[in-house]
């Protein structure tokens, strides 16, 4: 099914990101979806070469997990494709019933573990938006006409609501909507208050915003961050509280605390929420259940 | 060698807006200019206060000194043509922040070089001049992915993922418009996608 039919249906939509391996060994990925993950989120979004680090490709992963009777969001870059396999991959995932996309520009490949590749960014999240939207119409981006029923997805997009220049972003978001985005997800929010001020902003474009969220696991993974990952931002208290309580927090009970607070905060201005937890899948049903968030039945 | 190929008539006289003053540069001898072609179209263009005929202007102290003496009518303006290969019309459009600063031409490669003044900025050659709905930066060049369509996620307090040492050339461009009241340029009525089967246009290199 796709995600755009729960945010119709007024539910609070659950998502959680999932990285393949590097290697082809998936019984740990998937182990960790059934246990902790199947009951807790709606859908399960599949990195594309996160980070530009080369690893296991996301349409084969959302596969074996569509086929684990999970629900996988295929997330796909411009960074490795050019327009011709960007959108042969979009009709391969319909091909293998895979209905809900997240389209991305992608991170630069001298970020990842082959500085030395051909960086592609033929086409860019938003024309790889417009170019889905096309062959749903029954249209390649070249304007030739594709066979049969024309496929249909659920086109999601990100956005970063600390960002330093939240202006550009919001221009971006609109961008993104007018080419026929339905629906976001946020880089990882730990500012409340900029998080509730943008949404109040990005409320005009009438498409639904899961709140990101990513678990901060240490003090130095939090500095990390702010230092170099654009649009995250680990104020200096939630810092502070990271180091007052060591042996909590190396436990990771105090990272899931704080984004069990950041979900009662900004619950009543997102339409979902969307945790990047990068290894600590395990914590998720912690992190809903102090928020206040039930079990789901899954949808698939 | 390259060759700066003119814009549509109709396309150049959508530009010349109010009063305009026309910069034409003549300098090297490895751009194939269409100069009698470009003579021709001036003339029928209308509000035109001032052409200046000059030479390198990719070089800005060069282009300061040549346009000296013709500040008080560009000063003036509300419009400044430039006929240059793309590095020109980006030295122009920095010398005058305020300015709406249009490129006539789009810049091919045939191969060869352009702009001779090392700089730091720099024309992609990519056959269809973005520079005008970009406030004369080029997204191509500016940005380390040349993205067409806005700022991607990786800027951080307005400087390239890429490169930290190098400004976002998305937030430059943004910056640019919104002091020149033209955000408007954003808003496409459909998304940028760039055309690389244009005459030997090749990739920027970074």
């Amino acid at each position: 099914m796709r995600i755009t039919e729960l945010f119709q249906r007024g539910e609070f939509v659950l998502t959680a990101e999932v990285g393949p391996p590097k290697g082809v060994e998936l019984d740990h990925l998937i182990k960790d979806a059934h246990e902790y993950l199947k009951t807790r989120v709606h859908a399960l979004n599949v990195t594309d070469n996160q980070s530009s680090v080369m690893r296991t490709g996301s349409l084969a992963t959302c596969k074996v997990l569509k086929d684990e009777g999970l629900l996988p969001i295929f997330q796909i870059t411009c960074r490795d494709r050019n327009r011709i396999a960007l959108q042969s991959d979009v009709l391969s995932a319909a091909l293998l019933g895979i209905e809900n996309l997240l389209l991305l520009t992608g991170d630069y490949t001298t970020l990842g573990d082959h500085p030395q590749a051909k960086p592609v960014f033929d086409l860019d999240s938003v024309s790889l938006i417009h170019a889905v939207k096309r062959l749903e119409e029954g249209f390649d981006i070249a304007g030739n006409a594709v066979d049969g029923a024309p496929p249909k997805f659920a086109k999601g997009a990100v956005v970063s609501p600390c960002s330093d220049s939240v202006d550009v972003q919001l221009a971006k978001m609109e961008a993104k909507v007018k080419a026929g985005c339905e629906y976001f997800q946020t880089q990882g929010v730990y500012e409340p208050e900029k998080f509730i001020k943008f949404m109040e902003q990005a409320k005009q474009f009438g498409v639904p915003v899961q709140l990101g969220l990513i678990i901060p696991k240490n003090v130095g993974m939090c500095r990390y961050m702010n230092a170099n990952v654009a649009g995250v931002h680990v104020p200096d208290e939630m810092i502070a509280e990271l180091q007052a309580d060591k042996e909590k927090t190396k436990a990771g009970d105090t990272g899931v605390e704080i984004c069990a607070r950041l979900i009662r905060e900004c619950k009543d201005y997102a339409q979902g929420v969307h945790i990047m937890s990068l290894g600590w899948e395990n914590r998720i049903p912690e992190i809903l259940d102090m928020a206040g968030i039930a079990p789901i039945t899954p949808a698939v | 060698m390259l060759i700066t190929q003119l814009k549509s008539k109709e396309t150049i006289e959508a530009l010349a807006q109010g009063k305009t003053v026309i910069i034409n540069c003549h300098g090297c001898k490895e751009v194939y200019f269409a100069e009698h072609e470009a003579d021709e179209l001036q003339k029928d263009l209308t509000g035109v206060t001032q052409i200046v005929t000059t030479d390198y202007i990719c070089n800005p102290d060069n282009l300061k000194l040549q346009l000296k003496k013709h500040m008080d009518v560009i000063n003036a303006a509300d419009t400044i043509l430039v006929f240059s290969c793309g590095v020109g019309i980006q030295t122009v459009a920095a010398q005058f922040e305020d300015k709406k600063v249009y490129s006539c031409c789009d810049t091919y490669p045939l191969p060869g070089f352009q702009g001779v003044t090392p700089l730091n900025v720099d024309c992609g050659q990519c056959g269809e001049c973005y520079l005008n709905g970009t406030g004369g930066i080029c997204p191509i060049t500016a940005c380390s992915k040349s993205l067409l369509n806005g700022q991607c996620g990786g800027a951080k307090n307005g400087m390239c993922e890429v490169d930290k040492d190098m400004g976002c050339g998305w937030e430059r461009i943004y910056r640019k418009l919104e002091k020149l009241n033209k955000l408007d340029n954003m808003k496409y009525e459909a998304p940028k996608v760039r055309n690389y089967h244009n005459p030997n246009a090749e990739e920027p290199t970074i």
